[in-house]
């Protein structure tokens, strides 16, 4: 059992430009430590995705990751204004991203859905005014 | 054959162990060891990006002697399209095709020619959907080695055809042996080479168990031979091959260019663009595209580091040559024959992880971090690692020690000092 890696991000908010590094460092980082590559994709997938939603909706935020022998864990929270319908948010093209922001390509609703889809396990927690927490696990054992 | 055989190489004596190359290596293949740079072979991809940017001239390609013709009863020159445009005033391929007869060889045959033929293979590929989209060209050697060493969930979308270069010594081979009789080790096949990636090619194939190919002599050394051939005149001939399409592979999008019914494609050319195009498509962050052509070099082959001319002038004159020949010649007439198409499977070459095990790269991995909270992350270069993350990763492989550090070495060195100095003053009082 090797001793769990642990790396720290933080996403500006509005910033396009950088969201989508945190993703990239993470992949780079799971390729040296030789995880399955299959694994890696969707892990970096997920994440870019979530990045792009902490940079759009919430102002920006913070990302946790943890990597052991299981599996890679990442915790994406932040203090944005919260999800008010999980399930409405969590539906295929479901969006609320402003005309600007589609304008620039993102905004197509499938951000939320595709984290999900890509990771075997997936969590959120929101709470309107205070902010919103995710969870995703993908097993690389 | 072996898959770190290379022909990028180190003329020691030219070294003077700046950073230049260290800095730019696309793979952090070099080190400076005991002020000369030192390649890793197994990193190593031989796009050239070194021999390019070298101030001393000490890196360079190790290519065949045009003396090899000697060793063959029967010659042909496998002659690149971007050939012809290291020359001014060339209206078609037949002057420098001709000349290629009045120094040494029997025959020529057009990689141009082979291309077009590669053109309507891939078309077909596409239309079948056995290749995972976006299908990514395999014509660069370069490009297809770096997926092998960094983007292993890539691998299932490369073409799997031999690269023009080797398509044309497979044809011009059995083709020479028809026409003569001879056995085919009398026939020599020898390629005219603008870049390093394309002599490992023939060395150490990728995708193909061999190579048709006998030798592979840079442009750089046939380019004055061919020049005194051209003066001396001589009755020009028809020798031509192929067309437009076949001869705008020289340059970067060409290739796409060249595929019939294939709206959506991608052209990237520059070390650094192509990996952030694979990093991207390997993301899946692109939607709706069908082809993609990457060139380690920038302009494409034309600016591979064996060229001579610059290669945006060259992309100029082969732009006027295109204009004043047919579109193309060859068509593939069936399906796509076995020759065109790989032999041997692209398997990924994980050179770039920390370690043998999982518990040796987590560990590693973990003591890297703590090594590089005390470097200076300056990434001057000074300790012959590219940046202060690649020493710490050299410290953990123990390939390297942390006092490396220029910079480290010498806030020791002063804290040393102010301590005595201290102490100095202390007994002093």
């Amino acid at each position: 059992m090797s001793e769990p890696i642990r790396l720290q991000y933080t996403v500006p908010g509005d910033d396009f430009a950088r969201a989508g590094e945190a993703s990239a460092d993470l992949k780079s980082t799971l390729k040296r430590l030789g995880l399955p590559a299959a694994a890696v994709r969707r892990i970096a997938i997920a994440l870019y995705e979530g990045e792009i939603n902490l940079a759009i909706h919430a102002g920006g935020g913070q990302i946790d990751v943890s990597i052991d022998d299981d599996a890679v864990e990442m915790v994406l929270s932040d203090q944005g204004p919260g999800i008010p319908d999980i399930e409405l948010a969590m539906s295929e093209g479901f969006s609320t991203a402003s005309a600007q922001v589609r304008s620039l390509g993102f905004g197509a609703g499938m951000g939320l859905p595709n984290m999900k889809r890509y990771t075997d396990e997936f969590a959120i927690r929101s709470t309107v005014g205070l902010g919103t927490t995710i969870t995703m696990r993908v097993k690389v054992s | 054959m072996d898959q770190f055989v290379h022909s990028v190489t180190l003329e020691e004596r030219l070294c003077n162990g700046c950073t230049n190359c260290i800095k730019r290596c696309p793979t952090q293949a070099i080190r400076v060891r005991a002020g000369k740079a030192v390649i890793a072979a197994e990193r190593c991809i031989d796009c050239g990006e070194c021999i390019r940017l070298c101030p001393h001239r000490a890196k360079r390609a190790v290519s065949d002697p045009l003396a090899l013709l000697g060793h063959f009863e029967y010659r042909v020159a496998i002659v690149p399209p971007g050939l012809y445009v290291q020359y001014n005033h060339q209206k078609n391929q037949n002057l420098v095709l001709g000349a290629l007869r009045r120094v040494g060889f029997d025959e020529v045959f057009e990689e141009a020619a082979a291309a077009e033929l590669i053109s309507d293979a891939t078309s077909r590929i596409l239309a079948t959907g056995s290749v995972a989209r976006p299908v990514i060209s395999s014509a660069c050697p370069a490009v297809t080695r770096l997926i092998r060493v960094r983007f292993p969930e890539l691998i299932d979308h490369v073409l799997p055809l031999v690269p023009p270069m080797e398509l044309a010594a497979r044809m011009a081979r059995r083709r020479a042996a028809e026409k003569t009789g001879l056995a085919p080790e009398a026939i020599g096949c020898i390629a005219l080479v603008p870049c390093p990636a394309k002599v490992t090619m023939r060395r150490a194939p990728v995708g193909s168990s061999h190579s048709a190919l006998d030798g592979a002599v840079s442009i750089t050394e046939i380019y004055p031979r061919l020049l005194a051939a051209m003066n001396e005149g001589g009755a020009s001939t028809h020798l031509a091959t192929a067309g437009a399409a076949g001869l705008a592979w020289a340059a970067s999008g060409g290739e796409a260019a060249c595929l019939a019914g294939v709206e959506n494609h991608l052209v990237a050319d520059g070390m650094e663009n192509i990996t952030k195009v694979l990093e991207d498509l390997e993301d899946e962050k692109y939607e709706g595209i069908d082809f993609v052509e990457l060139r380690a070099c920038a302009g494409g082959c034309l600016g591979g580091s064996l060229q001579l001319e610059n290669p945006y002038i060259a992309r100029t004159k082969l732009r006027r040559m295109q204009r004043s020949v047919p579109g193309s010649y060859n068509r593939l007439p069936g399906g796509v024959p076995t020759e065109m198409l790989w032999d041997t499977d692209l398997t990924y070459a994980p050179v770039l992880e920390l370690g043998a095990t999982r518990g040796e790269r987590f560990e590693r991995y973990n003591r890297m971090q703590t090594i590089l909270k005390s470097l200076p992350g300056l990434d001057c270069g000074a300790c012959g690692a590219p940046s202060c993350e690649a020493l710490a990763e050299d410290v953990v492989r123990g390939e390297a020690a942390v006092t490396d550090c220029a910079l480290l070495r010498c806030r020791q060195l002063e804290a040393k000092l102010r301590a005595k100095e201290n102490a100095e003053e202390g007994s002093g009082a």
